[in-house]
């Protein structure tokens, strides 16, 4: 176990805790970089796939997994990030421009929805947001003239400084694309959790009551926390939405916010590598459950399996492991560190006892 | 007469958005937690009739099957409180929540395993087929539905305010730490509310379904019913009803009076109007605690 001395302020907010974490994240991009060469182009789309997941992953878990906000609506900003996008690069805007301004555009939007939706606690945000999520999938059915209805949209071809990306013919530009996008949200992701910004938004989560008196403007900071993560989930339905290259109104459905909020729970919430662990089981549980039902030999496709296994999978880690895959792995290294002296009841969560909310 | 048409029908429409609403509204006045399977419930509660009544099945005459049917939704409810929810008891709110949603999941999958994702329709002696008087036709299974749910929510209310248990139901959700000072056995009486929310929604499925086919899909409705108990402000039995009378009345009217698409929305933008406007419905129970 190393043991850290810590002689400065600054040692306490780090990026990384020492050279070895360093080395470790530095061998770990470097193995990212290197994956066009280790992996053929399938899985270097399944990669991609992961990539785009743990973005949108990211945008939600700065919500729910920081600020202690569930939201159901995220599939709303998706789509809002997809289509400016799509709509910006149709009236002429280079790539490069209108991504990143798709994602402030939805970062605005998300953060004036806010404004109204955090009046309300706990369930009653999820079931709004959850109407905005419907509401949006009927809304791009009704503005047909500009995202095209049900018929949907194709994606136009993606240049940025005149290299194109294609999804087939350029599979490594892609996984570029994708990687970049996370690695800067992941940063700023990083660098917001050690900001007084991303202070408040823990305070907030941990207790509203006590943020209230440490003087965090509880609504403010609501506010912001949901405008960024709208942003950051606009870019990943942006690129899902470029991925896919054909998107409509069923591609951005409330049954994918459910599956986002599901991630990141499976991930680990409140863990930036949960958005990613929870984003690897997303995209290759449909791979693994095929690869079983083929090995059982039946090959009948049961309709509504991939979900119904979601959910029981969702059920045992509520249940068992309420910190997710990352959780279990601290679990794990909190053991080996302290070889002989870890103990159960490290991780023990404290029970409350729940008081109505109906009398404030 | 056309008006009046639309209106019996957005009623008994309605009278389901409730009935599901009301299963909401009871388990979220006795434990604090929203069950978004409630839907689902409905759904399985419908396929449960189905499977004793319809000749295909069991072939068991109706009102035989309707006490097995209530039996059967309640012990799933309480069993579903004993296994699953037990087990967050004194856990953040979001983890209740994506416990439900899962579940959902979970009873829609093994639905359309059991029961097949084809619509079927259920063996009901409530669907009597019309009545005409003058130029309105009266589906006789919309009054039976308005009916059975006026009772339905009239004794449920009468049952939280008056009974013992009722009441036990609404101390443990207020405070639990001091519910369980005064000897009421929570976790019991969390598991009693669960059971009493599949039988509601036991009745909500058989009135689904006497008035159409059911699938494994129909739990969604619960989407509405949300807006439903969300208008009527969530803890409140009558404006759980009231609610689903007024999105299943907006509905139809919305759908003849309105461009197309407007009547999908109609709902959830009287829902987010309603979480504007008033953010705890328009039956709110929340009072700001004086300190």
């Amino acid at each position: 176990m190393r043991i850290h001395f810590k002689t400065s302020y600054d040692d306490d907010i780090r990026l990384f805790e020492d050279g070895w974490k360093l080395s470790l994240y530095a061998a770990l991009l470097a193995l990212m970089v290197a994956l066009p060469w280790l992996i053929d182009d399938f899985y270097l789309g399944e990669a991609t796939n992961v990539l785009i997941w743990a973005t949108c992953g990211l945008g939600l878990m700065l919500l729910t997994g920081q600020t202690g906000q569930a939201s159901l609506g995220h599939s709303a900003f998706m789509a809002l990030g997809c289509y400016t996008t799509v709509l910006l690069m149709e009236a002429g805007v280079p790539f490069v421009l209108s991504f990143p301004l798709a994602g402030v555009l939805t970062g605005i939007v998300g953060g004036l929805i806010a404004i109204p939706a955090l009046k309300l606690h706990g369930v009653y945000l999820a079931i709004a947001t959850l109407a905005l999520a419907i509401l949006t999938d009927d809304l791009i059915v009704m503005l047909e003239p500009w995202t095209g209805g049900v018929g949907g949209k194709f994606a136009p071809p993606i240049t940025i400084f005149g290299l194109e990306v294609n999804r087939w013919s350029s599979p490594a530009a892609w996984y570029y694309m994708a990687l970049v996008v996370v690695l800067v949200v992941t940063l700023f992701y990083r660098n917001l959790l050690r900001a007084p910004m991303g202070r408040a938004f823990a305070a907030v989560r941990d207790s509203e009551i006590s943020a209230q008196a440490m003087g965090v403007n509880l609504a403010r900071t609501k506010t912001i926390a949901f405008g960024m993560s709208a942003g950051i989930t606009g870019l990943g339905g942006a690129l899902m939405g470029l991925f896919a290259e054909v998107f409509n109104n069923e591609t951005f459905t409330f049954i994918l916010s459910i599956q986002l909020l599901m991630m990141i729970v499976v991930g680990g919430l409140g863990f930036i590598h949960g958005a990613f662990l929870g984003a690897i089981v997303i995209s290759f549980l449909p791979q693994a459950l095929s690869i079983v039902t083929d090995g059982i030999g039946s090959n009948v496709a049961i309709p509504g399996l991939e979900i119904g296994v979601f959910g029981v999978i969702m059920i045992l880690f509520i249940l068992f492991e309420p910190m997710g895959l990352y959780g279990r792995w601290l679990k794990i290294r909190t053991f080996f560190q302290l070889f002989p002296f870890a103990r159960k009841d490290m991780f023990r969560r404290q029970k409350s006892y729940l008081k109505t909310e109906r009398l404030r | 007469m056309e008006v009046l048409q639309l209106l019996i029908s957005g009623m008994a429409n309605g009278c389901v958005y409730g009935l599901v609403a009301l299963g909401f509204v009871l388990i979220y006045k006795a434990t604090e937690a929203v069950n978004f399977a409630q839907g689902d419930f409905m759904m399985l509660g419908a396929f449960v009739t189905l499977g004793l009544v319809n000749p295909e099945f069991m072939g068991i005459p109706f009102w035989l099957a309707l006490p097995l049917v209530f039996v059967i939704m309640g012990v799933f409810g309480y069993l579903l409180d004993l296994v699953v929810l037990r087990a967050v008891f004194g856990q953040n709110q979001v983890a209740v929540i994506i416990l439900t949603i899962a579940l959902g999941f979970i009873l829609r999958f093994s639905a359309g395993l059991i029961w097949g994702h084809e619509p079927m329709s259920l063996h009901s002696p409530l669907a009597l087929g019309d009545v005409r008087l003058g130029d309105l036709v009266l589906g006789m299974a919309d009054v039976a539905i308005i009916i059975t749910t006026f009772l339905l929510t009239l004794a449920l209310w009468q049952f939280f305010q008056r009974t013992k248990i009722g009441l036990a139901m609404q101390a443990a959700s207020q405070n639990q730490m001091a519910a369980y000072y005064m000897g009421i056995p929570v976790k019991r009486v969390q598991g009693m509310v669960w059971a009493l929310a599949g039988i509601v929604a036991a009745v909500a499925g058989i009135l689904y379904a006497s008035k159409g086919a059911i699938d494994p899909n129909a739990g969604f409705i619960g989407i509405k019913a949300f807006a439903a108990a969300v208008i009527g402000g969530f803890g409140s039995l009558p404006g759980a009803l009231l609610g689903g009378l007024i999105v299943g009345i907006i509905e139809p009217f919305a759908a003849r009076y309105l461009p197309a698409g407007w009547s999908q929305i109609a709902p959830y933008a009287l829902l987010i109007a309603v979480l504007l406007f008033r953010p705890h419905g328009l039956f709110a129970q929340v009072r700001v605690k004086k300190v």
